[in-house]
């Protein structure tokens, strides 16, 4: 008996000794042995796991965030959003706007060594059309009617229709440039031009790439390894930025304060578009009185506030300013919060007395019961009851977005680097077109936009577009927010994009 | 020596039911007053530390969490007796046929069970969710389902030892029907191990509401749930930690009445 | 002997139960697993294409169909999430999930044991009522909440603790320990509260046997008495909770890994379910459950060993 008793004090005095004597020895050294400047990498937090590693097959944003720096395109969007030549040294556009031709980069290699060729782009583009298999990977390229490779520095692309936005759909996002030769692999070993080459994926756990030695822009990149840690838990990747096991770690709003003394600070709007949609095949939200009482109701100031602690740019139409110049300017106070006026408009409607309706979200990720919990009080004030239904983010792609039935949604979009892509799911028959919207000025002027070569003329549309977004009250439009980077203050070199993407290619320890 | 035992026993059941009745109470008090309105927000005012105007401060949308802690025991006391009862209903009459009737009725219904049963608790809960989706009453019909297994092998040990008892052979005997030897006689035999269950039940669904909550499923707001309000508490755990107090300080007390009310019960029907 | 084979068929019907349960939820949830992961902005174009090349444009009992029969042949298919074999991902988890479950256990044990045969010698005191008391609050507490305590209050204050994360033992083996203590602590808590009510009433019910009695009278060591006999006979019933025990320990895990971030199955599930990956569903619940099957299934075996009148009855 004595013994038992013996063993179990045995025991927890060691434990207690192990504890006490790591907690004497010194918790900066530890730190310092895992942080990774020594070895010249970086550790950066990433949510979410990729969905695929093929640049063709991917399409969530958190996986281009990380892939971005293992592929090209024949361009590139800059930090502005303009698009830049990349792979593509040069490129001209015919005068009718149906032929592209690109002057391909001279002395491009794989990371398996091997050089880019024209074979390769036209192998990429045709995997992406299923010119072999007749199964596309992406409907952006139906438009396509020859791929031509006249020598082996030029590749030619020929539309059927002209198409203004077709540039864009030539950066690595949509089109990434991948050797011929690894077929059938690029899901399990990717290979690219890009600055790092992939070298290992550990499922929930993280990616590593390495330095690409013989990147095409000389010099670069600085690092030698770059680790995407998969951490869906937003209070240990805090933990772990702070002990300084990582050095990339996007914060929430109200974390700021714990870490803006140790760290630098960098805000980025996130070009994303978040908003309560409502089914405007249904009533009563066919009817616009009760579309604009609900823009009227909703305090967007409150929501910015809530679920950003301020951190979140206010929005008037489906573009955030961050999208540059096709931002129409001036549409956020459109529908300024005005609860008499909300009331009005619903008893113009027949809603004297307001109406029941469910707000139906999906439980992924609490941005979105934060912000049902703000608008549902705000609804209520006008006599609009509402109950929050929360379904699986599985649940909610299936019936609300794709099955459009539901009421009343909340939803973030991210943002494209194209207007087109931004704003075309508002046209009637949009495959995305959750909302039911239907305009047909706007279907026209989308139709219209693409056959418009002048670039000022496609940001006056544009600009129209957002304008009738906002006074057909598609959607209440509430906010861009900011992505909040805290990095390693020893860190220099990091750029800011208006899409997700992680560019490495440019960073390095201060020394 | 007895005496200090039998007080032991009482103090459970003292503090237990002490701790069940202020509960009940303040739901019962919640249906007509709370300090504020628990869904009301005051932005300006979010995640202040407690004081005189908001007794255990407010939370990340400035609702009393004082008012909210309350309006919660409505929907502690709601999951927990909807899934009590579906667990006590369809377990009883479960594991009561298997135990009665045995044979090959009873075998599979218990390989049933047992399969139930090699399920973590947790999956099954998940699973359920994902099939009848989140929020209230979703939540207690999945949590009642998942009781279900338990209490229906208490139920059948029971019927099985009972139906050997002399005067249920009598009631066989004389030719009373088998629903009625099976709930009118056996039953009452029955009920002390099953209350002890169903206390159990109770507590158990409560930390599986907190459980599933911190996945995110289960209760929905706005409506007030201990469970969720742990879950929201936890991205201020550093910067307002009272916050994460009263909901994990009152989730424990109840399950703890619950479980110290159970002990006293099992131990006053089944003394040693 | 026939004792053992009825045990081990009745294994078999368990674990084919639990697959069709597996089945029949996934028959009834809606959700497409291609969907989940592209998101909203996903091109029709390649969802459709990605189905057809997974072959998930198949209805589901074809897909269980395949499952099984890849089963037999011990192959459990590759997970549409990971695009990586199931049971190499399963493979990935197991030294975390197992280490976790194994210190739990072994907190257990070392705690609860020496604690209920102490506390059982002297029953009826003040300290038994108050560590009585103690353990219930043990049992009450939610085990997320626990954990978010422990990584507050220690993990951030000892360095010795790692809170953000799992460190393999190949890396590190103080590392792997700072980094599994926590989560173990968390996870065994509530179970020591159970094991320990457990040991001290059946030490005080077999302490109170004509048995124990009898030996005492003849003078023989108190000491010899507990271990030798009594020890002997509660072994049974202390078996049987352990057996429950294991179970409740591997169910832990599935939560705490989530607060604590540590890669093991809980986390993996958990996104499995979310993301309708039916193979690696299958193949972690075949797998949870197969390990709590197995030991329950070892537990009757020592059982019936200690026990012999369980072979005949």
């Amino acid at each position: 008996m004595r013994n038992f008793f013996k063993i179990f004090i045995t025991f927890s005095t060691l434990l207690a000794l192990v504890i006490v004597v790591s907690a004497c020895s010194d918790k900066e050294e530890n730190s310092a042995s895992k942080g990774s400047d020594e070895d010249n990498g970086v550790n950066i937090r990433i949510n979410n796991d990729p969905d695929f590693l093929d640049p063709h097959m991917a399409q969530a944003s958190i996986t281009f965030q990380m892939i971005l720096n293992i592929f090209d395109g024949l361009l590139v969007g800059d930090t502005d959003g303009s698009l830049q030549p990349a792979l593509a040294e040069d490129y001209t556009i015919s005068e009718d706007g149906l032929t592209y031709t690109f002057t391909l980069r001279d002395g491009v290699t794989f990371h398996n060594g091997d050089p880019l060729t024209v074979e390769d782009v036209q192998y990429s583009f045709e995997r992406l059309m299923g010119v072999e298999t007749g199964e596309a990977l992406s409907s952006n390229f139906e438009n396509v009617a020859s791929l031509d490779a006249p020598d082996e520095n030029t590749f030619i692309i020929t539309l059927k229709e002209p198409n203004s936005a077709f540039l864009s759909y030539l950066t690595a996002l949509h089109s990434a440039i991948i050797p011929k030769n690894n077929d059938g692999k690029h899901n399990e070993k990717p290979i690219g031009t890009g600055p790092f080459q992939f070298s290992n994926y550990s499922p929930e756990n993280n990616m590593v790439l390495v330095k690409n030695e013989n990147y095409w822009k000389e010099g670069l990149p600085y690092l030698d390894t770059v680790t995407f840690t998969f951490q869906p838990d937003d209070q240990t990747a805090l933990l772990s930025l702070q002990a300084g096991e990582m050095d990339i770690v996007a914060v929430g709003s109200h974390r700021v304060p714990e870490v803006e003394k140790d760290f630098n600070i960098e805000y980025q709007d996130s070009n994303s578009v978040l908003l309560v949609g409502y089914n405007q095949l249904k009533e009563p939200f066919n009817d616009i009185r009760v579309r604009q009482a609900i823009n009227y109701a909703v305090n967007k100031d409150d929501v910015i506030e809530a679920a950003f602690s301020g951190y979140a740019t206010k929005l008037g139409s489906n573009m955030s300013p961050a999208a540059g110049e096709v931002h129409k300017e001036g549409l956020e106070d459109a529908y300024a919060r005005d609860v008499e006026k909300a009331k009005q408009l619903l008893a113009e409607a027949g809603y004297k007395d307001g109406f029941s309706t469910t707000l139906s979200i999906s439980s992924h990720a609490a941005l979105y019961t934060n912000v049902a919990q703000v608008v549902v009080e705000n609804l209520k004030e006008v006599g609009i009851d509402v109950e929050i239904e929360v379904v699986e983010w599985g649940v909610w792609l299936e019936k609300i977005y794709q099955g459009r039935d539901y009421d009343m949604t909340i939803i973030d979009f991210t943002g494209e680097l194209s207007p087109y892509e931004t704003i075309e799911r508002y046209q009637s028959d949009a495959s995305g077109n959750l909302f039911n919207f239907s305009n047909e000025e706007f279907d026209g002027l989308m139709k219209d936009v693409l056959t418009e070569s002048n670039v000022d003329r496609q940001i006056e549309i544009y600009h129209r577009a957002q304008e009738i977004l906002s006074e057909d009250a598609a959607a209440v439009y509430m906010a861009d927010y900011q992505i909040i980077w805290a990095l390693n203050p020893k860190l220099e070199g990091y750029k800011l994009y208006p899409y997700f993407f992680h560019d490495l290619s440019e960073v390095k320890w201060k020394k | 020596m007895r005496n200090l035992r039998t007080y032991g026993k009482n103090i459970n059941l003292i503090i237990g039911g002490f701790i069940l009745m202020m509960f009940f109470i303040m739901m019962v008090v919640s249906f007509f007053y709370t300090p504020y309105d628990v869904n009301s927000m005051d932005i300006a005012n979010k995640l202040k530390p407690p004081s005189a105007d908001h007794l255990l401060g407010t939370d990340e949308f400035g609702r009393d969490i004082f008012s909210r802690i309350m309006q919660g025991t409505q929907t502690a006391f709601f999951v927990g007796a909807v899934s009590v009862s579906i667990g006590m209903v369809f377990g009883t009459l479960i594991g009561g046929v298997a135990g009665y009737f045995g044979g090959w009725i009873d075998e599979i219904i218990m390989r049933v069970i047992d399969a139930l049963m090699a399920f973590p608790g947790i999956i099954l809960a998940l699973m359920l969710v994902a099939v009848f989706g989140t929020g209230m009453i979703n939540t207690s019909i999945a949590l009642g389902l998942m009781a279900i297994p338990g209490i229906a092998r208490i139920a059948r040990s029971g019927f099985l030892q009972s139906k050997e008892l002399e005067y249920v052979q009598a009631a066989k005997l004389m030719g009373l029907s088998q629903m009625k030897i099976m709930f009118k006689h056996i039953l009452p035999n029955v009920a002390s191990p099953l209350i002890v269950a169903a206390s159990i039940a109770f507590a158990v669904a409560m930390l599986a509401e907190a459980g599933l909550s911190y996945l995110g499923l289960g209760v929905q707001p706005p409506d007030p749930s201990w469970g969720r309000m742990l879950k929201d508490s936890q991205s201020y755990l550093v910067s307002a930690p009272w916050y994460t107090y009263a909901p994990g300080a009152v989730i424990t007390l109840m399950v703890l009445g619950l479980y110290m009310v159970s002990n006293a019960i099992r131990d006053i029907h089944d003394p040693r | 002997m026939a004792y053992f084979i009825r045990k081990l068929v009745l294994l078999l019907v368990t674990l084919v139960l639990v697959s069709l349960i597996t089945f029949a939820v996934f028959q009834i949830i809606p959700g497409d697993p291609i969907r989940i992961m592209l998101g909203p902005e996903a091109d029709e174009a390649r969802i459709e294409t990605l189905e057809k090349q997974l072959g998930l444009d198949k209805p589901l009992h074809e897909q269980y169909g395949k499952w099984i029969s890849g089963v037999v042949t011990g192959d459990l298919g590759d997970s549409i999430r990971f695009s990586r074999p199931v049971s190499e991902l399963i493979a990935d988890r197991l030294p975390v999930t197992l280490s976790l479950a194994l210190m739990s256990v072994a907190i257990v044990i070392i705690v609860s044991i020496p604690l209920g045969i102490y506390i059982a010698r002297r029953h009826n005191t003040l300290g038994d009522v108050i560590f009585s008391s103690l353990t219930q609050v043990g049992m009450a507490v939610p085990s997320f909440w626990l954990g978010m305590l422990l990584m507050l209050y220690l993990g951030m204050t000892f360095s010795f603790f790692s809170i953000s994360g799992y460190i393999p033992w190949s890396e590190s083996i103080t590392g792997a320990l700072g980094s599994l203590l926590l989560p173990a602590i968390t996870i065994a808590i509530p179970q020591i509260a159970i094991s320990f009510r457990y040991i001290r009433n059946t030490i005080i019910e077999q302490l109170q046997l004509d048995y124990v009695r009898t030996i005492r009278s003849k003078g023989i060591g108190e000491r010899f008495v507990i271990y030798k006999h009594v020890l002997r006979n509660a072994m049974i019933p202390i078996l049987t909770v352990f057996g429950l025990i294991f179970a409740e320990v591997v169910a832990g895990t599935i939560i705490v890994e989530q607060v604590f971030g540590l890669p093991g199955f809980g986390s993996l599930l958990i996104t499995s379910i979310s993301y309708r990956d039916f193979p690696l569903v299958q193949g972690i619940v075949m797998y949870i459950t197969i390990v709590v099957v197995v030991i329950n299934f070892l537990i009757d075996i020592l059982y019936a060993i200690l026990d012999p009148r369980i072979r005949l009855g």
